[in-house]
């Protein structure tokens, strides 16, 4: 309590989080770059992690930030695949039908907040599969799609295939670093505070005049939409549309644990964890069966053991933070650790025991 | 068409079956347990193998199984869901749902995935039926598991009402703190509660397999058919999962009527309608609607 007397010092940009946002600027403009250097083969795989990364950040905007998990986003993958193909069907460009897709995704996820909003954790979060479960048989009914066989983005095959791959390529760079731009701007903006008041509790932050409906809306569609961006560009890589593969439960997933891992409600977790999942897939994706079981056992164990997951357990350790979104109290009285009044109280990304 | 009402009301019968323990877990831990689909499945499973291995007739195999399932649902409660519940309300939905996944794939390493029936097991039963009136068959199967249904849910609501374990569970699901400082065991009250749901989950698997034919991955269709007619039911006490059983079979007979691919989404859109008028009228989450009757015993 000898801390109370110092006063205690607001922080948010550290020397530490300009270098990494000078550091995260060269890793971008090396990977823009990277495609003159790789193989075919290493170009689908980082568009493969690009597309993971959105995948972590969108679920991790809308379960760690907003509290909300769902079950169900893969309604949001299949649909910015199905969108893409009707869109290019009715002769659109195909590139330009990419980004339209993850629009109307977006579009749709509005009325369908409305309605979802009002359920509470496992109810929204169960309620999301029924509602990915409707959605796959009702876009299997579509004639274009011919059900299970489903069906394919043709009009991709008109360009050259060195050339389409490097478009996708760099379409995905594009999207994961616009994406990411745009969470951290929310995060970082008033919205920011909005949304960790609501998680922490949400009657406290009504009650100081937070728009907390208007603003988990504003996540949900935000993730539908980066969702929907993300199930157009795995379209974009694999051409066909079968519905099982979107509409499949294990895109969702695949979020939970690359979030869990990486550490929910962290923003740099989510990146973390998708490439901790990139790489395991890459060494262990061949053991079929025994890798998803190996994915399931390890999201239990970080729920149960490590819920702050990877990153959340590193910043608590080292009070080390590459991309601040929040603010810090520093007690400058106590610089050496463990006599601290525990600075990690007042981070905003502590979860509500 | 009155035929295929009763077929659909006996199929109703399943639903809630499979339906009570998702609810009973809910409206006591408030835990939405996403396993809880591929836990019927594994129990469905477990019968499979000790009817073709050992010769056992699942009726016997149930003797086993049931309270195998028992212990599966107290080991739950204590190692997983206690401990993840303790991190807020969003935890326990990440660690039930990699349990899922992790039951899943093992079932499938384990089993492969052909799909699998108990009715070779059950001798004629399977396809045995009565003639009703007006030239109407139905199954005998069809029959038993209604009368289950019916004796289950009247069992745990006389269990909930007149027993002393079924008061203190019904205690610990209003106030935990509160039942303790009356001398009620709040972990080993949901615990007990967990096994008495997994029971029921072992229940449900083993009717599933009579009945169908099921796949390692069949469990995540059976959580969705489970909470659906937990919702569509939930008016405040055991029977209204029966009667939500029901209206989701009716609604999934009546999608076939009009499309060959109608009868998963008649069920889906009869769940959304429920869920929609619920919502607009009342305004309430379904914390509120699925509830034991707890607060007013009958």
């Amino acid at each position: 309590m000898s801390a109370v007397s110092t006063s205690p010092v607001i922080e948010r940009g550290t020397a530490t989080s300009r270098i990494a946002a000078i550091a995260a600027a060269i890793i971008i403009a090396l990977l823009a770059i990277a495609p003159h250097f790789l193989s075919a083969g290493a170009v689908d795989r980082m568009t493969a992690l690009f597309v993971y990364v959105i995948l972590a950040a969108m679920w991790n905007a809308l379960a760690g930030f907003g509290g909300l998990v769902s079950v169900g986003q893969q309604v949001f993958f299949g649909l910015g695949a199905y969108f893409a193909i009707r869109l290019a069907d009715a002769g659109l460009n195909p590139f330009l039908a990419l980004f339209a897709s993850g629009i109307i995704v977006g579009a749709v996820s509005w009325p369908l907040s409305l309605f979802m909003l009002r359920l509470r954790n496992g109810e929204f979060a169960i309620g999301m599969w029924v509602i990915a479960a409707l959605t796959h048989l009702l876009v299997n009914l579509d004639r274009l799609v011919q059900g299970e066989t489903g069906t394919s983005l043709i009009s991709l095959n008109v360009y050259d295939a060195g050339a389409r791959r490097a478009a996708i390529y760099w379409l995905a760079l594009a999207s994961m670093t616009a994406l990411l731009a745009i969470l951290f701007g929310l995060l970082r903006g008033s919205t920011g505070a909005a949304i960790r008041a609501i998680r922490d509790n949400e009657d406290a932050a009504a009650s100081v005049g937070v728009r907390v409906t208007g603003t988990k809306r504003l996540l949900f569609v935000l993730a539908a939409f980066g969702i929907g961006i993300a199930g157009a560009l795995w379209l974009a890589t694999s051409i066909t549309f079968q519905p099982k593969t979107y509409f499949n439960v294990q895109w969702t997933a695949y979020m939970i644990f690359m979030v869990l891992v990486g550490g929910i409600g962290t923003f740099e977790g989510a990146i973390l964890g998708a490439l901790v999942f990139f790489l395991i897939e890459t060494w262990f994706g061949g053991t079929g069966v025994w890798y998803l079981v190996g994915l399931g056992a390890t999201a239990v164990l970080f729920s149960l053991f490590l819920p702050r997951g990877l990153w959340g357990t590193i910043e608590e350790r080292f009070g080390l933070r590459l991309l601040p979104v929040g603010y810090r109290v520093r007690f400058p009285a106590a610089a050496d650790g463990d006599a601290t009044p525990s600075p990690q109280q007042t981070t905003p990304y502590r979860e509500k025991a | 068409m009155s035929n295929q009402i009763i077929q659909g009301i006996l199929l109703g019968g399943y639903y809630a079956l499979i339906a009570c323990g998702l609810s009973f877990m809910f409206s006591v831990m408030r835990i939405i347990n996403l396993a809880h689909g591929s836990l019927a499945v594994f129990a469905a499973f477990a019968l499979w193998w000790l009817a073709s291995r050992f010769h056992i007739s699942p009726f016997v195999g149930l003797l086993i199984v049931l309270p195998l399932m028992a212990a599966i649902g107290w080991a739950l409660q204590r190692f997983l869901l206690e401990r993840s519940a303790r991190g807020g309300a969003l935890l326990p939905i990440l660690t039930t749902f990699g349990l899922a996944i992790v039951i899943d794939n093992l079932l499938f390493e384990q089993f492969g995935a052909d799909t699998r029936s108990l009715a070779p097991y059950i001798g004629s039963l399977s396809y045995d039926s009565w003639e009703w009136p007006g030239s109407i068959y139905v199954g005998k199967l069809a029959v038993i598991m209604f009368a289950s249904a019916v004796i289950l849910l009247g069992g745990l609501q006389l269990f909930l009402t007149h027993t002393r374990l079924g008061r203190s569970i019904r205690a610990t699901s209003e106030d935990p703190d509160t039942a303790g400082l009356v001398g009620v065991d709040a972990r080993r009250a949901n615990a007990i509660a967990a096994a008495i749901a997994m029971v029921t989950v072992g229940l449900a698997g083993a009717f599933l397999g009579m009945r169908a034919t099921f796949d390692p991955y069949a469990g995540a269709p059976q959580l969705l058919f489970a909470f659906e007619a937990a919702v569509i039911g939930g008016a405040g006490s055991l029977w209204g999962t029966l009667v939500g059983g029901i209206v989701l079979a009716l609604a999934q007979t009546l999608g076939a009527q009009v499309h060959p691919q109608g009868f998963l989404i008649g069920g889906h859109v009869a769940f959304l309608i429920v869920l929609f008028i619920r919502l607009s009228t009342s305004g309430l989450g379904l914390r509120g609607l699925l509830r034991l009757p707890t607060r007013k015993p009958t």
